[in-house]
């Protein structure tokens, strides 16, 4: 919040002086009362693997981060350009394969991926959009860098939380919002929708019936599944409540059964479908593979957009970006080396307490190693895994990230944080301003998941 | 609207009102052993026979004490039908449809779960458990008012009302079915201090006991009792009453949809044996046939409702 020389930094002025103004003890209480809402509300996630603490609660600061309009337009700028860039990317190599052609990526970095769907070769999504929610992963290392951590193009969650978290501040803070101009994220769930029917197959006549897949309530992220899909006004349905019939695919209603145009789906690509993946699978839809490639349904975000946020892919989004934008990227990615290559693995071993070592196919912070805080032992034991199969892993330096202040009991204290702003595509690309801000709360830690100790807050974007 | 919500809103309700019904049993069961001079543990006998779970009880216990039937009915997760596994099972339902419900609805029953999850976890000593029995009935009533002042009246509305109802008229079933003989006017002494004590723990289980007085004016009669718990269109908890609102939401529901199932006739059969003016008919008949057949017509109509409103295919 504060510049070096000791002053708010601009978008803070106003928020620091109101802050100057409260009484601590009476901000200990709005954490509590702000715990309150979301226990009562059930905004909670599941951990896997702890059978008695099943529902968690997402830890909420309340000191919004906050963002100039300024910085957010730039920021913006730069996530448009990527976003446009993953969806020319996804229809090439299902479709002419020039950045294979052109050599600017290796043909087996794509077709052995197990994110490529070979089943996607040849089809053209309604519209031509692959990917239509992705959530950017920013961090800040400086007044004007930012850098992308991770492109989210399958199924990112956690805008549920960005939209409760304005609706807890505007509830606990009001006075904030008159001396604050925020722009809006309420907005959401509408343009969700509106995006989603937009892109109904072309054989839809009238109105487009949306629904959203959940694998229902036992899933980490069902709060936000059920949340997404009542405020859209949409049917939440399971795997059991949807059957192909006729060449459609048709959810169980009390009248009958009724024909669903597009599926916002929240079951990963290898549950969608037994038929075409995982036979085992019971979340998914036998048969719906085939109504999708026959174009009478929309699928959303596609299949097979995964192989476009493959760890191993990002280390190519500059090439990526301007092989299809012809400009150079506006957003930074994080140097990356891809231990695949030998020379690259030979310096991620010898320094391996500078980096940060990712697997390829993880994800929620899980299987990977943050060098500069393991231990000697956790250092070596890494170091096994990573030479007995290099091409699982990407290492990348550990970032200066800038930090952002907290609430603590004591006052105010910095942490690290990320952003994951949420994007929406369809015949145009649309950016909420603001998004959803991760939070380290451990002194010191890196690591943002909700599965490791994580928490949240609202995200402001100034109008100015 | 889905086959699968509709399903959850009817399970919901059902759970929710079960979860009340038993704790208005373990309550009647405790007033009788406040209440009779040398009661037995073996009084509880009687309650958990109305709650249908007289079998699984000693599976988990080898003998019958007070202590350990009010755990079993009100904490106990082994019991599928006891306080705790109700309000979790309904709570889990209404998750699952949580889209249906408004959010009062939703924070209601998600609050009673909170709530009583925590108190039912803990070790209870006789002296909690009038309190605990009035949060249980307060939290179940939170629930029922926020789904009455907030729900649009559709046909979500609907299948939450026909699951209530189902339900209670289950329940009330039971507990007259469980005390039926001291019912009969052959073993009844009338104005006897045990027929009395009987009649009034009848009463008491369904929440009635002040209300019979003002309808029969005073005395308890054997007749009066089954007269006012069966075919009552006043008492909110008589057979006759919970079959008015089972019919007239399935004749929403065919209006709604424009065709009428199979489980809209067996409703109509069903309500017709519950005329106004037939327990002298129902009494000669035989209370406990008439009771048990209602038991499993009321089940036969809730498999109609599953399978016409397709909960399950």
């Amino acid at each position: 919040m504060l510049t070096t020389e000791n002053l708010p930094r601009p978008p803070y002025g106003t928020y620091h002086d109101w802050y100057a103004s409260q009484d601590t003890a009476h901000l200990i209480r709005k954490t509590q009362d702000a715990e309150n809402i979301f226990r009562k509300t059930g905004i909670t996630f599941a951990v896997y693997g702890h059978a008695d603490s099943s529902e968690k609660l997402i830890p909420f600061d309340i000191i919004p981060r906050i963002i100039s309009g300024r910085e957010w337009r730039k920021l913006a700028q730069g996530i448009e350009q990527r976003v446009l860039a993953l969806n020319a990317f996804l229809d090439d190599i299902y479709h002419k394969q020039e950045i294979i052609k052109a050599g600017r990526i290796p043909r087996q970095l794509i077709e052995n991926n197990v994110a490529f769907l070979p089943e996607m070769i040849g089809f053209k999504p309604p519209g031509g959009v692959y990917t239509h929610i992705v959530g950017t992963d920013i961090v800040r290392t400086g007044e004007d860098q930012f850098y992308v951590l991770e492109d989210n193009a399958r199924t990112p969650s956690g805008v549920s939380y960005m939209l409760e978290n304005r609706e807890t501040m505007m509830q606990m803070f009001p006075e904030l919002f008159t001396l604050n101009k925020v722009q809006r994220v309420e907005d959401y769930p509408r343009l969700l929708r509106q995006s989603l029917a937009s892109l109904a197959p072309p054989g839809c006549k009238g109105r487009p019936r949306v629904a959203v897949l959940t694998p229902g309530i036992y899933n980490s992220a069902y709060y936000e599944h059920s949340f997404l899909a009542d405020q859209m006004g949409v049917e939440l349905v399971e795997g059991g409540d949807l059957r192909v019939i006729d060449g459609k695919v048709k959810m169980r209603t009390t009248r009958g059964y009724e024909a669903i145009d597009v599926l916002y789906r929240r079951v990963d690509d290898d549950f969608l479908d037994p038929l075409t993946f995982r036979p085992d699978s019971a979340l998914g839809v036998p048969g719906i593979m085939d109504v999708y490639r026959s174009g009478n349904i929309t699928i959303a975000n596609a299949p097979g957009t995964g192989i476009c946020d493959d760890k191993a892919i990002y280390s190519y989004m500059p090439e990526i970006v301007e092989f299809y934008t012809g400009r150079k990227a506006l957003l930074e990615n994080v140097p990356t080396w891809r231990c695949s290559e030998a020379d690259s693995l030979k310096y991620v071993l010898e320094h391996i307490e500078e980096l940060v070592i990712k697997e390829v196919h993880g994800s929620g912070g899980y299987g990977m190693l943050v060098g500069p805080t393991a231990s000697k032992k956790e250092r070596a034991e890494f170091a096994e895994k990573l030479a007995a199969k290099p091409g699982n892993y990407i290492a990348q330096p550990t970032l200066a990230l800038s930090t952002v202040p907290i609430f603590v009991n004591k006052g105010i204290a910095p942490r690290h944080v990320d952003l994951r702003p949420y994007v929406l595509v369809s015949d145009k690309v649309k950016i909420i301003p603001g998004g959803l801000t991760r939070v380290a709360l451990k002194q010191g830690s890196l690591v943002v998941n909700s599965s490791q100790g994580g928490g949240t807050k609202d995200t402001w974007v100034l109008e100015d | 609207m889905l086959g699968r919500t509709a399903n959850g809103l009817y399970w919901m309700f059902r759970y929710i009102e079960r979860a009340e019904n038993i704790a208005r049993l373990v309550d009647a069961g405790l007033r009788v052993s406040l209440t009779r001079a040398g009661s037995s543990d073996e009084d509880w006998n009687g309650v958990l026979e109305s709650a249908g779970v007289r079998e699984a009880y000693d599976t988990v216990h080898s003998e019958l004490t007070a202590a350990n039937a009010v755990d079993y009915l009100l904490c106990d997760r082994n019991n599928p039908s006891s306080v705790m596994s109700c309000i979790e099972a309904g709570r889990n339902n209404a998750r699952m449809v949580r889209t249906a419900l408004t959010r009062e609805t939703w924070e209601a029953t998600n609050e009673a779960w909170i709530d009583l999850k925590a108190r039912l976890s803990r070790k209870w000593k006789a002296a909690d458990l009038p309190e605990l029995i009035d949060v249980i009935k307060h939290r179940c009533g939170l629930i029922r008012g926020a789904f009455h002042g907030s729900m649009l009246r559709n046909d979500l509305y609907n299948f939450s009302r026909i699951g209530t109802f189902i339900e209670r008229a289950d329940n009330t079933s039971r507990i007259l079915d469980v005390k039926y003989y001291v019912l009969l006017p052959s073993v009844s002494q009338v104005g006897s201090a045990l027929d009395n004590m009987q009649w009034e723990s009848i009463l008491r289980s369904v929440s009635a006991h002040r209300s019979y007085g003002w309808v029969y004016e005073g005395e308890y009669q054997s007749g009066n009792i089954a007269d006012f718990l069966i075919l009552n269109g006043r008492m909110p908890r008589s057979l006759a009453y919970c079959y008015a609102k089972i019919t007239s939401n399935l004749g929403y529901l065919a209006e709604d949809y424009g065709e009428r199932l199979k489980a809209h006739e067996t409703a109509d059969a069903i309500k017709k044996t519950l005329k106004p003016d037939a327990i002298a008919e129902i009494m000669d008949q035989g209370l406990h046939e008439f009771l048990e057949d209602f038991v499993s017509r009321n089940s036969q109509l809730s498999a109609e409702i599953s399978e016409g409103y397709r909960f399950y295919q």
